[in-house]
């Protein structure tokens, strides 16, 4: 692209997301296999959209010459570490930021190889949307279903299937068709999606950014059309109000001068996980089972009539309760359960295997308490999704769905109904590390 | 009114909408790490990004008091101006501030340099692992963002640190949700960013929504410079112009603030936050790109400076 171009593109698109961002933030992964064109891809989208600035343009141009690169490596992008430019591959996840003039994006671009499985994952716990690459020569293989699979299971259910490197396969539409197919026989098994195929080049931006109006067989939207239009999910806003207690405050208010007597403020400072709260809402408070009515919510000075899903407040109520970190102010009506036992889909993320006799710790909202897995139901084989009874222990990547026991309550939902009372992750009490991340059902 | 336009007015601004979020998160992030650990504390070098970090730990520990000390290390290479605005701001917001100088280590001997004007922004890492030591620091937190540099855009909100400081960027934890691990080892400790998925811009919008104080070097100012390439380098007392360079007094501003050694103004005629702002919207390079003489030496400079426990 001409840079002045380019230039104007860019000055459009910001001035035009400042003043009218019309459908909220959308967060988006990518996934795949190896080097099937992810990185390349969010290169060009960030480059078709103007949001490559003329420094980190210029850095990458240098890097591809002195590779005897014939064109841009667009994947020196996001590929920030050394090893992963001196090898080629992502091993971690990117964050980059973009908008147009329509939205505002954050993009994950996630490791394809299967070592990195952890951080694929931990880029999909706070996704909206996966775009799955696959190679039009390869089709769908293991790693495309493993991490369609762990898409679904960590609750995206806004897919688009990129069938890239159309351009090495003569566009013909058949293996487009073919490999779409596939893929829509796999995941129809895992439940309802929504799937966006979409047939393109990633290294010369066919279908990307802008429609190939030389694919006169697709008559679909271009990639940034599609991520563009689909609504954001507030499913938070519509579930049952739940805030977990992060931290108790205490404070003396007022200073006795002018006769005026000091008062204890007491308040329960957290971030909704879901719902609204309202001045005068009646809360249950978990696990004591009292209720009591909000008398404030503040942000800092400024006080609020309402606060909504992911809001950071401080909370104050009509009387004195016992609440510490790790209890939960909940709708009255629609309560959380209240469990020493959970049956979870776990996802083991370390390379330590399973201890099945080891104490582990979970931390679920703002609560740890020790557990122990007293029973591994089965394991999923990602390829054919069949189960496998009762394993003996798990290996990094390995899915399986587990009981567990916990020395105190947990106050959860179904990982389908809220995202943050219905996960936790497995810290080993030992090493400190997270070694497995768990949704519950 | 038809329930159209009510549907309308009850929608908050898009964009207020994403500073509420950006900031929700950055209040979390910080509680949480406060709830967990034993001794956290807050570097703070002056710098806008500082201030922000500042101003958030205002509001998430509200009504109470600020529950962290703040720590400068100071390469004793700052603009004056700022360690007078760092004095200033850790009175008005009642926080306690250590400072602990470069200085100190080149006195030591655990920081040898190789030309006494040599820049002294990647000693600071030797510095700052004598303070966590001295103090027993188990959290920093600090104000990167990952839209900054690209390997800055690969690192976990809480990032563990080993006893040398090191950062492996290749077996870092996994981070679901906003389920925070905050547990290390003793002698290891842990690197939060509470504000990693702000972009420059919303730093920005965030400084004028909240009526934040900065530094004046932020704004635009008269000033001696050089030209290096496309570099604006300051004359100072470290950076004295070469023989045969044209000294010219331009108008400029820093778009980051740190070691005057490594850090260089853009030419700007912005002298309020919503002028800034405008600037930003237009502009074609990165942050650290246009202004830090550090990053450019080498494609991964960022990365080996991180990994041997830089911020
Ligand atoms: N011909 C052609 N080559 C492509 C296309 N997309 C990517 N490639 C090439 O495929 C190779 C791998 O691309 P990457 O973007 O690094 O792959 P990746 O999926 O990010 O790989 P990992 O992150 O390591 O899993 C590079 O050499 C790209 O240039 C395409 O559409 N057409
Ligand atoms: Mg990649």
């Amino acid at each position: 692209m001409n840079p002045l171009v380019h230039q104007a593109l860019h000055t459009e698109t910001i001035e035009l997301a400042q003043n009218q961002c019309l459908s909220g933030l959308l967060r988006f992964i990518t996934a795949g296999s190896v080097d099937d064109g992810k990185s390349t891809l969010i290169g060009r989208l960030l480059y078709d959209t103007g949001n490559v600035a003329a420094d980190q343009l210029a850095s990458i141009q240098a890097t591809s010459q002195k590779r005897g690169l014939a064109a841009i490596d667009w994947s020196l992008l996001t590929d920030g570490l050394i090893a992963e430019r001196e090898q080629g591959i992502t091993i971690d996840v990117a964050y980059r930021y973009f908008s147009t003039a329509r939205r505002k994006f954050i993009i994950g671009d996630a490791p394809g190889h299967e070592q990195y499985t952890r951080n694929m994952v931990t880029a999909a716990s706070s996704a909206d949307l996966a775009i799955l690459l696959v190679d039009a020569r390869k089709g769908v293989i293991t790693q495309t279903r493993r991490h369609a699979y762990l898409a679904h299971l960590l609750g995206i259910r806004e897919l688009v299937l990129a069938v890239n490197k159309m351009d090495l396969v003569d566009w013909q539409p058949s293996i487009y068709r073919s490999i779409v197919d596939e893929f829509n026989a796999f995941v129809s098994q895992l439940g309802r999606h929504h799937v966006q195929a979409i047939p393109l080049s990633a290294l010369n931006g066919t279908n990307v950014a802008t429609h190939a109006e030389a694919i006169p067989w697709y008559d679909g939207p271009s990639l940034l059309e599609h991520l563009e239009s689909i609504p954001s999910r507030r499913d938070a806003d519509q579930t049952p109000m739940r805030l977990p207690v992060q931290r108790v405050v205490r404070v003396m208010m007022g200073n006795g001068a002018n006769g005026a007597t000091e008062k204890e403020f007491r308040g329960y400072q957290g971030t909704l996980a879901s719902g609204h709260l309202h001045v005068g809402d009646e809360v249950e408070v978990m696990p004591s089972g009292q209720r009591a009515r909000v008398t404030g919510l503040n942000i800092a000075e400024q006080a609020l009539q309402k606060a909504s899903a992911d809001r950071s407040v401080v909370v104050s109520l009509d009387r004195e309760i016992d609440i510490s970190r790790g209890d939960m102010l909940s709708d009255p009506i629609q309560l959380p359960r209240v469990t020493k036992g959970i049956t979870a889909d776990v996802c083991w993320l370390s390379e330590q295997p399973l201890q099945t006799h080891g104490k582990y710790l979970i931390k679920h909202t703002t609560r740890s308490v020790n557990a122990l897995f007293d029973d591994l139901i089965y394991r999923v084989d990602v390829n054919t999704l069949a189960h496998e009874a009762a394993p003996e222990s798990a290996v990094m990547n390995d899915i399986l769905r587990v009981k567990l026991k916990l020395q105190q309550p947990l106050f959860v939902d179904n990982y389908s109904d809220n995202r943050t009372t219905g996960s936790f992750i497995v810290i080993d009490p030992v090493s400190f590390h997270t070694v497995a991340a768990g949704v519950i059902i | 009114m038809n329930s159209q336009s009510n549907d309308l007015l009850d929608q908050p601004h898009p964009s207020a909408d994403h500073l509420d979020l950006l900031e929700a998160e950055a209040l979390f992030i910080l509680r949480e790490v406060t709830a967990e650990c034993r001794h956290p504390v807050m570097l703070y070098s002056g710098g806008k990004d500082s201030a922000v970090l500042l101003h958030l730990a205002y509001k998430a520990f509200h009504p109470e008091r600020i529950g962290l000390a703040l720590l400068h290390i100071d390469t004793g290479h700052n603009y004056d101006e700022v360690i007078a605005y760092r004095d200033r701001m850790a009175e008005r917001y009642d926080c306690q501030l250590h400072v602990r100088n470069v200085e100190d280590s080149i006195r030591k001997g655990s920081v040898r340099l190789r030309h006494p004007l040599e820049s002294r922004n990647s000693h600071q890492s030797v510095t700052l692992m004598e303070a966590i030591a001295e103090f027993g620091f188990d959290a920093c937190l600090g104000g990167a963002r990952r839209d900054e540099e690209k390997a800055r855009a690969k690192e976990r909100i809480v990032s563990v640190r080993d006893e040398f400081g090191q950062w492996e960027p290749k077996n870092q934890r996994p981070e679901l949700w906003s389920l925070y691990n905050t547990r290390v080892a003793p002698g290891n400790h842990v690197r939060v960013f509470p504000i990693s998925n702000w972009t420059e811009l919303d730093v920005w919008q965030y400084i004028q929504r909240e009526d934040i104080e900065l530094p004046e070097l932020y704004f635009s100012h008269l000033r001696d410079i050089v030209r290096r390439g496309d570099i604006l380098v300051p004359v100072t007392h470290l950076t004295p112009a070469n023989q045969g360079e044209t000294v010219e007094t331009i108008s400029c501003r820093f778009r980051t603030v740190g070691d005057i050694s490594c850090t260089a103004p853009v030419a700007s005629t912005a002298i309020t936050v919503a002028d800034i702002i405008a600037e930003t919207t237009q502009c074609l390079l990165t942050e650290r790109g246009a202004t830090r003489l550090d990053d450019r030496a080498s494609d991964g400079a960022m990365e080996q400076r991180k990994k041997e426990g830089y911020f």
